[in-house]
């Protein structure tokens, strides 16, 4: 593997910047660059790159989408939210008419994860092959009835690709890609899967839409094995643990904290907190993310844990 | 895990020392459990002094969850009193100081809680120094 890139990130529904939201990030650029002067573009581009993604981006966006750029010619994804229509057309944009493969890892079928489907251009290309691999037996049926009248006018049937369905079991190795790929059953309405795939010496945990209830030890011993040591977890850190475990307990998402806590425990590398609350802004993930690191660097007691916050667009070299 | 309680009037405050996660959150749950038992809402709360807590993990504020929604039942009253500058910053950022109510001491939290658990806080020995 040689690199994670993010093409969704936001939690349970797509989210879109205001105007208002807009010209709050344009007032922060400009009192940032208040008594500066800039004699090139150049020099712009440079200021404009040294501010905070809150700023200078957003946190967007798409629903969950998550690439991982293998070295092969294959594509593999985590899920089909909407951050997989950008996705498709970037691939089309750049292998034209060639024909691709693409494999799909579902977490589960919630609206968020599948949503994407009946916008992946690929999907309606003759000779493209597209593996979709998961955990639930229904994976098929699921994906085929959000085509159905009346949700949407464009049927299953319509698709061109070669589309196949893979059923994988949790707790054994599979080989997709060349990469190992094992799942993991997860706490979440209807089951979700966590994957951790291994290449080339690197390994990847994609953990999304995971309870934590912390009231079962082993099934906590459980996750630290699946993180052991990984270069990157992409964790469900949708809410704080104090709403997880309290108002929002049974809604089938972790928090900031306990991804922490696992990692470290595990000796992972990187975590990198994913699936963002839709009503939370850019400054409040960002403070979620200082938090995060500060929460990490107080509590450290083996080497440092990089943590970092996805956004759509955001590319992890391994 | 080292731990020790005192009733004052009728108030339990619960003294647990040094650090609270995987290994041993189990062992402080047992801890408050007889306290939690004893305490029926209608004359009782538990101030918990984490003036000796240095860290406390997510499995460890669960255990602080349950004992409150526990205490909560019944209509009690639970603190948590004295954090530690690491553990202060772990609440906030856990946001536990938004679901539990938290005092910069024991002292402050019984005057919250209950004027004769004060009062007897007060009149113990060395009660200057909490």
């Amino acid at each position: 593997m040689k690199r994670v890139r993010f093409w969704g990130t936001r939690g349970s529904l797509p989210v879109a910047l205001t105007a208002s939201d807009v010209r709050g990030k344009i007032v922060a650029a400009l009192r940032g660059a208040s008594g500066r002067t800039f004699s090139s573009d150049a020099e712009l581009d440079a200021y404009v790159g040294r501010l905070d993604v809150a700023v200078a981006g957003t946190f967007g966006g798409n629903s969950s989408c998550v690439e991982l750029e293998c070295g092969g010619p294959d594509h593999v994804l985590c899920d089909l939210g909407s951050g997989v229509r950008p996705f498709g057309q970037a691939a089309i944009a750049r292998h034209g008419a060639v024909p691709q493969t693409y494999h799909v890892f579902m977490s589960h079928l919630h609206w968020d994860h599948i949503m994407g489907l009946p916008f992946f251009t690929p999907a309606y290309i003759p000779g493209n092959r597209i593996r979709i691999y998961g955990g639930h037996a229904t994976v098929e049926a699921a994906l085929r009835r959000q085509q159905d009248e009346p949700s949407f006018p464009v049927p299953f049937s319509t698709f061109r690709a070669d589309i196949e369905f893979v059923h994988l079991e949790p707790g054994r190795r599979h080989d997709v890609a060349g990469m190992a790929v094992t799942l993991k059953s997860q706490r979440h309405a209807g089951g979700s899967y966590g994957y951790r795939f291994e290449s080339q010496g690197r390994s990847v945990v994609y953990t999304t839409d995971s309870e934590h209830t912390l009231a079962d030890a082993a099934e906590m011993d459980g996750f630290v094995d699946f993180f052991r040591d990984a270069d990157v977890v992409v964790f469900d850190a949708m809410y704080s643990l104090a709403d997880a475990i309290s108002v929002k307990a049974d809604w089938g998402h972790s928090s900031n904290v306990v991804g922490v806590d696992l990692c470290q425990r595990a000796g992972a590398r990187h975590l990198c907190l994913f699936h963002h609350e839709p009503a939370f802004s850019d400054e409040t993930i960002a403070g979620v993310l200082a938090d995060t690191r500060r929460y990490e660097e107080i509590t450290r007691f083996g080497a440092p844990l990089l943590v970092t916050a996805a956004y759509d667009g955001m590319e992890i070299d391994l | 895990m080292e731990f020790s309680s005192k009733r004052f009037a009728d108030v339990f405050v619960a003294a647990p020392v040094g650090r609270v996660d995987h290994s041993n959150a189990e062992s402080l749950h047992s801890a408050l459990a007889p306290l939690l038992e004893q305490v029926d809402g209608a004359s009782h709360a538990l101030v918990l002094d984490f003036g000796r807590i240095e860290y406390i993990s997510s499995v460890g504020l669960r255990v602080l969850m349950m004992a409150a929604k526990q205490a909560r039942a019944c209509q009690a009253r639970i603190a948590v009193a004295a954090l530690q500058p690491v553990v202060a910053e772990i609440f906030a950022i856990s946001r536990f100081n938004l679901v539990l109510d938290v005092f910069p001491s024991v002292r402050d939290a019984l005057a919250q809680v209950s004027p004769a658990a004060l009062a007897a806080f007060d009149a113990a020995p060395g009660s200057a120094n909490a």
